[in-house]
């Protein structure tokens, strides 16, 4: 931009390019955004006449000062930080799967609908085979968007983005219709899952269940993916200059099949652990939008597999203290959403640190020497 | 040429512009006259392009002083420098592809003029130079020459006192740069003084008035271009003596490595151009050029030899007697093939990655790197450090970013990954494009021997110097159509020089199909 | 024949905020911005222009308030994305999630109250005629402003010397660059003209087509907008038929039921999903002629430096 003469002699910021990307700022910037929205999460709650201090108080820590919220924390983070770690393969590639909330759906559809058929004698196989039917439906629905993206070139941002939609219409369609639970007082929902059909808890008196270790177990494994194998190296390339995988013989359609199945299927299983887990049923909404709350986990994460261990739990933090102030201060729960949005665009704005340096110019102009 | 007493038309004194780690110009003086042609010379990264840019307001001295006839002057923009009279033609055309002529010669005016008048101003400007356009053709139909006299047109609107040119010969055929130089001169003769860019000391010495040096920022000399010989030139643009390593000219050729026969290709990308009917061969130990001005499907072939695009028909590309036509890259690596894309930074090395991922990038399969689908991270480093070591690559350690190289650090860096692989064939695009005389000649050396072991090596350059002096055979590329080979030794230069312009002739075009429409 | 122009008159309601929001998205689109935030810039227009005009009782100064909101809303995208250089896909969709929750939080006082929907311009005889009436005199301003906005939209962008800076900058910004022209500053317009666009969508949505606030009830059309840019191949003219298109397919998936075709709704109201993605697949599959008109420089991050 040119900026005015009168302007030359003034203090002014200007960014330099820097030559590598600082490693202090890569982790310094998300504390530095996290550390932002409070301020203005503080400034926000202060204009919605609370009193910030108490209100930050009730939305951070209140809600993991006992055992039980602690496992709630962990309960909220597992859905998360499975479709972020899914998410951020396909980021890293430059595919834009924004539809993990529909993937979701369908892996729970999927998974579900197998519990719903095998019905209240089940025996121990069902909750593997619904595992498994949970990682496909979700493969399939994101299947479509990479088939149209490689066949036909269709942006994936929109498809995926639309078939969430048409998920959440299609699972509308099945509690309302077919799956509705006859006895159920014709509510919306299906019957509950057999016992053997529900994933085990792993302390009493919590509602933590089995999904967690295996987001665990899912971090840790795609972090090794994407650190040491051959594969992952492929995704980093494709996303950062796909000319050069072109020409390594990287192919940029089997990487997009990849990364969107992969995606996909990690979603797809968070959705089965949802209706397997707390919910134990299928209801017309399964996820106060999971999915879509995961971009912002990945992105906070950093797209890597460990950052997004720790961003997961901090935004599953947003959503209990949401409920939080809702109970406790008659916030509303909105309060989270603006909470995420926030955190995600200081992120994004202190991001430039990371490959800019800011510079203060006192003077820039030929005639100072003149 | 000047007059006693009349100011210089521009005078910088003590021009300085620093760069995050490189002072890119250091107390730079320069003089120009009204109506001289001066030529500014010097290598890539001397600081050139850095200087006219603060010029035209395009960037910003740290310190120093202008003035322009004779007045001390600020110019912040580069509409400012234009409202001067200060006009420039960019080395990488500054032209908007999908708009027309009309359009993208109104986006260099400043003031508002209704298209249609403006045609007419177009076609005035051009009876008056010889510098014929149709103001209503979109840009990517035109020609490389076309292209750039569009942007003179653009530049002469608006009745420029001192038109720079950066590097304008480059892209352009012999006979098309005779044509500008025609036009120049008329230029000069008129008044407007040219400031001329460039490192081609034939054509300063035949154009220009006076030159001006630059080495690593600084002037180191200003001179009268004809009467120095080039090579003295030459010594003052490099700063040292320098040898040229060059074909011995064995003519013992072992068996043909890399074969291609009836090859077409469709470009794939927006305005590429097909290839049609290629046929060539290189035997083991031979160095083949491919000569052609850019743009005259140069990118089609080379993605069609790399594997990037696939051939319809598998026989038309064989690679050490194997079909390899519908092979991937990866699969033609393992039959022997190496490549060196023209793009360095984007094609031939990811910037954001360190060197040691970059030598994995190729070097996957034929140095052994993985185990089991797991990176082997000693072997890669080892690799990596070979590459350097062998090639002298001047580095931040194989840690480094790809990035952060200089060009021709990163070029030594590319062709030393793939040499390193032993290839049987080796194909490279523009090797040493950019880079500085030092290191060219250390390329140049590195092929040259990598021949001598046995290598079939396809070079495609725009530099017809470079490929007279290390290649055996040459072959004209002219829109998508390949010359027959000749013998670098008996070669005649004119006739290189014709064929290369064969496009710009009616009687030669290619008489089939709609893609050569961008030729006409 | 009533019912028809009835139908009809529902085709044009629902095109409506389409047309404003794609017009917006593709003029930043020509400066070449991708804003992916145009969902979230709708929502914030909606809510905006209910709260202003259930509190003033002055339609036009909700009108006001949804092109305001949206535009503010898009600043903050064009802060982020042209001054500070962040990722233009993740930075909209940040602004949609934002725009998702602001909204709401904003909206919570205002859910299920009603508003008086915003008033038909009243053209003395020509609004009272039969049928043509009903058809082409019986809408509301903002109506007649998004069709006006198509013609001014292509005048702007083919004729007016700014459209043409505008297009220069979209299709390469360092060719603008160099010639002097101001890339940063046209784009923060067109971006927030987008958003102001986005927002007047976003507000015809709560103050006419369906006058009342419900969370997130955009439903998706700031997406579909996105995909009618791509379908319009940038050409302003396409634009407006295919926001009909989509609003006859949103308004077809009402009326299939009344004709007594045993659909569940669901499978309906996919319709307008379901058609999007197959346009963009139709467009999309021929990538030569999609790409033409596309702008060169689309979604790239510009710093003057590099």
């Amino acid at each position: 931009m040119i900026w005015p003469n009168q302007m030359e002699s003034n203090v002014r910021p200007r960014l330099e390019t820097r030559i590598g990307v600082s490693r202090t700022m890569v982790y310094a910037t998300p504390v530095l955004a996290l550390l932002l929205t409070m301020a203005c999460g503080s400034i926000l709650f202060a204009a919605l006449g609370q009193h910030p201090p108490a209100v930050l108080y009730a939305f951070f820590i209140q809600p993991i000062s006992s055992a039980y919220g602690l496992a709630e924390l962990t309960v909220k983070a597992t859905p998360l930080v499975l479709c972020a770690i899914g998410l951020s393969f396909g980021f890293r590639a430059n595919i834009w799967n924004i539809g993990a909330e529909g993937q979701l759906t369908l892996g729970a559809i999927a998974g579900g609908g197998l519990a719903l058929w095998a019905g209240e004698d089940a025996g121990l196989w069902v909750l593997p085979a619904m595992m498994l039917a949970g990682l496909l439906g979700g493969a399939a629905w994101a299947a479509i968007p990479a088939y149209l993206k490689t066949r036909f070139n269709a942006n994936e941002i929109l498809t995926s983005l639309m078939l969430t939609y048409v998920a959440i219409l299609l699972l509308s369609y099945l509690v309302h219709g077919p799956w509705k639970d006859p006895e159920g007082y014709s509510f919306p929902q299906s019957r509950m899952f057999a016992d053997s059909a529900l994933l085990p808890l792993l302390t009493m008196g919590t509602r933590l269940h089995l999904g967690a270790p295996i987001a665990l177990f899912v971090a840790l494994a795609a972090w090794w993916v994407m650190a040491r194998m051959f594969i992952g190296f492929q995704i980093k390339v494709v996303g950062l200059t796909p000319a050069a995988a072109g020409l390594a013989g990287f192919s940029v359609r089997r990487l997009t099949w990849i990364t969107l199945l992969t995606g996909g299927a990690l979603a797809g299983l968070a959705g089965l652990f949802e209706v397997a887990g707390p919910i134990g049923q299928l209801l017309p909404s399964i996820s106060p939008g999971y999915g879509f709350t995961a971009i912002i986990v990945a992105f906070l994460g950093r797209l890597h597999p460990l950052g997004i261990l720790f961003a997961g739990l901090l935004i599953a933090l947003s959503y209990l203290g949401g409920e939080t102030v809702q109970i406790e201060l008659g916030l509303p729960l909105a309060v989270a959403g603006v909470f995420q949005g926030m955190l995600l665009f200081f992120l994004l704005a202190t991001d430039v640190l990371v490959r800019y340096r800011i510079r203060w110019d006192r003077r820039s102009t030929i005639e100072e020497a003149g | 040429m000047a007059e006693v007493g009349v100011p210089a038309r521009l005078e910088l004194r003590g021009i300085s512009k620093q760069f995050p780690g490189c002072l890119a110009n250091d107390q730079v003086d320069l003089d120009l006259r009204p109506g001289e042609i001066h030529a500014l010379l010097g290598e890539n990264g001397a600081g050139k392009s850095t200087l006219v840019k603060i010029i035209y307001g395009v960037l910003k001295a740290d310190s120093g002083h202008l003035r322009w006839n004779g007045e001390q002057t600020t110019i912040t923009s580069p509409s400012q420098a234009r409202k001067l009279g200060i006009a420039m033609v960019f080395q990488h055309f500054s032209l908007f592809e999908s708009m027309t002529v009309a359009e993208n010669v109104a986006l260099g005016l400043d003031d508002n003029v209704r298209l249609d008048v403006l045609s007419d101003q177009v076609a005035e400007i051009g009876r008056r130079y010889g510098l014929t356009l149709e103001p209503e053709r979109v840009i990517h139909d035109l020609s490389v020459g076309e292209r750039q006299r569009v942007e003179i047109v653009r530049c002469l609107m608006q009745n420029p006192r001192l038109l720079i040119m950066d590097e304008p010969t480059s892209v352009l055929t012999p006979g098309e740069a005779d044509t500008l130089f025609i036009t120049l001169r008329r230029l000069a003769d008129e008044g407007c003084t040219i400031l001329y860019i460039s490192h081609k000391l034939s054509e300063i010495r035949a154009l220009c008035d006076r030159a001006t040096v630059m080495r690593g920022g600084k002037v180191v000399a200003t001179c009268d271009p004809a009467e120095e010989t080039a090579y003295d030139l030459a010594r003052l643009m490099i700063g040292a003596d320098f040898s040229q390593a060059s074909k011995t000219g064995s003519t013992q050729f072992g068996a043909s490595r890399l074969k291609v026969r009836n090859l077409n290709m469709a470009a794939t990308a927006l305005h590429g151009t097909d290839i049609a009917d290629l046929e060539f061969e290189v035997a083991a130990g031979e160095i083949l050029g491919i000569a052609g001005v850019a743009g005259n499907g140069q990118n089609t072939l080379l993605a069609a030899l790399s594997g990037e695009q696939l051939a319809d028909d598998p026989a038309t590309i064989e690679i050490e007697g194997q079909i390899a036509g519908q092979l991937g890259p990866r699969r033609r690596r393992r039959l022997g093939l190496a490549f060196v894309p023209e793009e360095r930074l984007g094609h031939g090395a990811v910037p954001e990655m360190s060197l040691i991922d970059n030598a994995l990038l190729t070097g996957y399969d034929r140095q052994g790197l993985l185990s089991r689908g797991s990176i082997m991270f000693s072997r890669t480093k080892d690799y990596a450090e070979r590459i350097v070591k062998s090639f002298q690559v001047v580095a931040g350690g194989i840690d480094a970013n790809a990035g952060s190289l200089s060009g021709g650090n990163l070029q030594k860096f590319i062709i030393g990954r793939e040499l390193l692989q032993q290839p049987k064939v080796l194909v490279v695009a523009h090797p040493t494009w950019g880079v500085d005389a030092g290191a060219a000649a250390a390329i140049h050396t590195a092929l040259l021997e990598l021949a001598e072991q046995g290598t079939a090596i396809l070079v495609v350059s725009q530099d017809l110097d470079e490929l007279l002096q290390i290649s055996d055979r040459i072959a004209v590329l002219t829109a998508g159509r390949l010359s027959d080979c000749m013998v670098t030794a008996d070669a005649d230069v004119t006739q290189i020089g014709l064929l290369m312009g064969a496009h710009v002739a009616d009687d030669l075009a290619e008489p089939d199909g709609e893609q050569r429409a961008s030729q006409t | 024949m009533e019912t028809l122009a009835a139908v009809l008159v529902s085709v044009i309601g629902a095109a409506t905020p389409l047309v404003f929001a794609a017009v917006g998205e593709l003029v930043a689109e020509k400066s070449g911005v991708l804003n992916l935030g145009v969902e979230g810039m709708m929502l914030i227009g909606a809510v905006a222009a209910f709260a202003a005009a259930l509190t003033t009782g002055s339609a036009t100064l909700g009108i006001l308030a949804g092109a305001g909101a949206g535009a503010i809303l898009a600043l903050i995208f064009a802060l982020l994305t042209l001054t500070l250089l962040a990722n233009q896909v993740a930075t909209g969709l940040a602004l949609t999630i934002f725009g998702v929750g602001v909204s709401a939080l904003i909206g919570r006082s205002f859910v299920g109250i009603p508003l008086q929907r915003l008033q038909q311009l009243d053209l003395p005889g020509l609004s009272d005629l039969p049928i043509v009436g009903t058809l082409l005199f019986g809408h509301d301003i903002l109506v007649y402003l998004s069709i006006l906005l198509i013609p001014a939209t292509i005048w702007f962008l083919d004729r007016s010397r700014a459209g043409l800076i505008l297009r220069s900058i979209g299709e390469n910004h360092a060719a603008a660059h160099a010639l002097g022209h101001p890339v940063i500053a046209v784009r923060y317009l067109a971006v927030m003209f987008g958003g102001a666009m986005a927002g007047l969508g976003g507000a015809y949505l709560s103050l006419a087509y369906t006058p009342m606030w419900a969370e997130n009830m955009t439903a998706g059309r700031g997406w579909i907008a996105l995909a009618l840019v791509v379908f319009a191949t940038w050409r302003p003219g396409r634009l407006l038929l295919g926001a009909y298109l989509f609003g006859g397919i949103t308004v077809a998936q009402l009326h299939v039921q009344g004709f007594g075709f045993d659909v569940p709704s669901q499978f309906l109201s996919m319709l307008p999903y379901v058609a999007t993605i197959g346009v963009l697949v139709a467009i999309s599959a021929d990538g030569a002629r999609a790409r033409l008109n596309a702008p060169g420089s689309l979604g790239r991050i510009f710093h003057p430096d590099a």
